[in-house]
């Protein structure tokens, strides 16, 4: 017999909707805010839950295929859940010749995980990142809104113990 | 450790108001120059001048004759694009955008002016706007940069206060309104008919052109986008004129004024500094990044940015001026060098730069959707010694298959120039990546099970 999986339906909270309406007047038309409300529902929830893009298309009416479309499009939404803290380590040419690649060979050492996965306590997610801008403190990386330069394999492992 | 202020050198050497236009105010100590300071340095004065003694075309003439090129990588003329804007006055509602989606690689100037002169981009916004009869301007900042957002939201709530921003501004009767946009990633999004394209909420792929933005830009109205650095020259052209702005670079440049310019890699003192136009890449690499490191030699250099070529130490003669560059075969790009060094292989940089264009290509035209991605998986081959000995063909192939006029905008263009130019200076490292056996083995052959 099929089973019927019964999920909540995805509902925005009210600071949620008037936080997305305030981006809407910044803006002549209400579509221009639609990445800041997938921003508004990750800054809340740590991700963009299914569902989201239905609530916040009405919201901006427009269609949630629409939505969906640019939840897909930037590298900063999440459509999957990611850990407590993001690190993202910056890839560049100026940070290959620093050294990056050391480092990721450090995080996967010492936490296991490689770019685009998250640790089995739901600690930390990896991400690679496009040039932090930091190119004369290279290898560069940031967790959460912090950034680190002049990282090295061995250091790593001291700035993740500020992220618990 | 937080977050650090950054930008030791460009803060260090000697600055005068006269020759360091964009970075003389900068406070020794790296922090933020708020309102007060920036007044008392003069700041706004030659916001005051424009929307009160100037004619709106005479700002627009001022900046044409200045000879200004957009600071972004690619050069044109910011006079030009600016008359680009419509003369029909029916169509009142415009828009100027700032484009601070700075995400080059090796690239670190604007976010320099962003965190620490916040008001010198919103009063080079604020003169543009007036130019450009805009009404309404925003700062397309990428996300990353927290400290700029901060301090640049924190800045226009200080210039709303003291009317700067808003309705009549210093009495002129002119009304702006600024407002700063966060992305949420990609590097596509510094392409300009991509950064309207995510400005109104959508997936960012470039736009057809024509129409350009100065007709057709953000919800179909006149556009104009144009980088940091290139609107924090408007001011101080507006305020000491052409003649003073002409004199700046040194007198063989075809470029006029300062230029945020940098080295970076295994170089002994990295950094930006504001520097003449036609200095040699020598004296930046020399005298201001100071040389290598010790146990380092300089194996070849690009002279701005990831989507720019590789040179080799004897065209550090080159002077840094778009011509100067474009001499020896590329592009100035965005001034900020990258020195490489004796110990990188050309193919293990190459395959780590196209891996971070084939991630970024937006996936609209297929060119680069499907060729960067095949060139990684070639060069990856060849990095570990796998390669066929078709493989150079192969690369060289791609460079022209995805070069300009090839694909939809210039990111798949900007991707093989640096591949070109490895190939051309470095060709034996590449062929070093053919595998013996592979040049006598069938194709398919390694499907077949022994």
């Amino acid at each position: 017999m099929t089973t019927l999986i019964k999920t909540d339906r995805f509902v925005l909270s009210d600071a949620e909707r008037a936080a997305i309406e305030h981006e809407m007047h910044h803006y002549e038309d209400p579509r221009a805010a639609s990445i800041e409300a997938l921003k508004i529902v990750q800054q809340a929830r740590g991700w963009v839950p299914d569902g989201a893009a239905d609530a916040i298309g009405e919201v901006l009416g427009i269609p949630a295929s629409d939505v969906e479309g640019v939840a897909t499009f930037y590298s900063q939404i999440f459509r999957q859940p990611v850990g407590r803290h993001i690190i993202r380590v910056c890839d560049s040419m100026t940070c290959y010749i620093g050294g990056h690649e050391s480092i990721l060979g450090s995080i996967k050492s010492q936490l296991g995980i490689g770019p685009g996965q998250t640790t089995s306590d739901d600690r930390f997610t990896l991400l690679p990142v496009c040039c932090l801008g930091n190119c004369d403190k290279a290898p560069a990386l940031m967790i959460d809104d912090d950034t680190f330069g002049d990282v090295t394999a061995d250091s790593v492992a001291a700035l993740l113990e500020a992220y618990p | 450790m937080k977050t650090f202020a950054s930008f030791g050198p460009a803060n260090r050497i000697a600055r005068t108001e006269e020759t360091h236009p964009l970075t003389w105010r900068l406070r020794d100590d790296g922090q933020p120059v708020w309102l007060e300071e920036y007044q008392q340095k003069n700041g706004y004065t030659a916001a005051r001048k424009a929307l009160l003694d100037m004619a709106q075309a005479d700002i627009v003439n001022t900046v044409k004759t200045s000879g200004l090129k957009g600071r972004g990588g690619a050069g044109f003329p910011t006079g030009v694009k600016w008359s680009l804007m419509p003369a029909d006055e029916s169509l009142n509602i415009r828009y100027l955008l700032c484009n601070a989606d700075e995400m080059e690689p090796n690239t670190w100037k604007d976010r320099l002016l962003m965190e620490q002169l916040p008001h010198l981009l919103i009063e080079g916004m604020l003169i543009s706007a007036r130019a450009l009869k805009a009404y309404r301007g925003y700062i397309f900042l990428r996300g990353e940069y927290v400290d700029a957002a901060r301090h640049l939201n924190r800045a226009i709530d200080e210039a709303k206060a003291a009317g700067l921003l808003g309705s009549n501004i210093l009495g002129s009767g002119f009304d702006f309104e600024l407002f700063v946009h966060t992305g949420a990633g990609r590097y596509i999004c510094g392409e300009e008919t991509a950064l309207i394209n995510s400005l109104e909420g959508r997936r960012a792929n470039p736009r057809a052109k024509p129409p350009f933005p100065a007709a057709v830009g953000v919800w179909g109205k006149p556009t104009c986008v144009n980088n940091v650095e290139t609107l924090c020259n408007v001011p101080a052209i507006v305020g000491n004129g052409v003649q003073w702005y002409t004199g700046l670079a040194r007198p063989d440049s075809g470029d006029h004024g300062t230029k945020l310019m940098g080295f970076s890699g295994k170089v002994k003192n990295p950094g930006i500094w504001e520097l003449p136009f036609g200095i040699t890449a020598r004296e930046l690499f020399e005298e201001y990044a100071g040389g290598m490191r010790d146990g380092f030699t300089l194996k070849c250099w690009q002279p701005g940015g990831a989507g720019t070529g590789f040179l080799l130490p004897e065209h550090l003669e080159a002077q840094m001026y778009s011509g100067g560059i474009g001499k020896v075969g590329t592009r100035m790009g965005t001034g900020l060098a990258l020195a490489v060094d004796h110990t990188i292989s050309m193919v293990s940089l190459l395959r780590n730069m196209e891996e971070f264009f084939a991630r970024e290509s937006c996936g609209w035209c297929t060119p680069c959707r499907d060729g960067l991605p095949w060139s990684v998986k070639t060069l990856r081959a060849l990095e570990r010694g796998e390669g066929r000995p078709e493989d150079l063909e192969v690369l060289a192939r791609l460079v022209d298959f995805l070069g300009p006029g090839k694909t939809f905008c210039a990111h798949a263009p900007g991707a093989v120039e640096p591949l070109g130019s490895a190939i051309k200076y470095f060709r034996s490292e590449f062929e070093a990546g053919i595998s013996p056996a592979a040049a006598v083995g069938k194709p398919g052959a390694e499907f077949v099970q022994a």
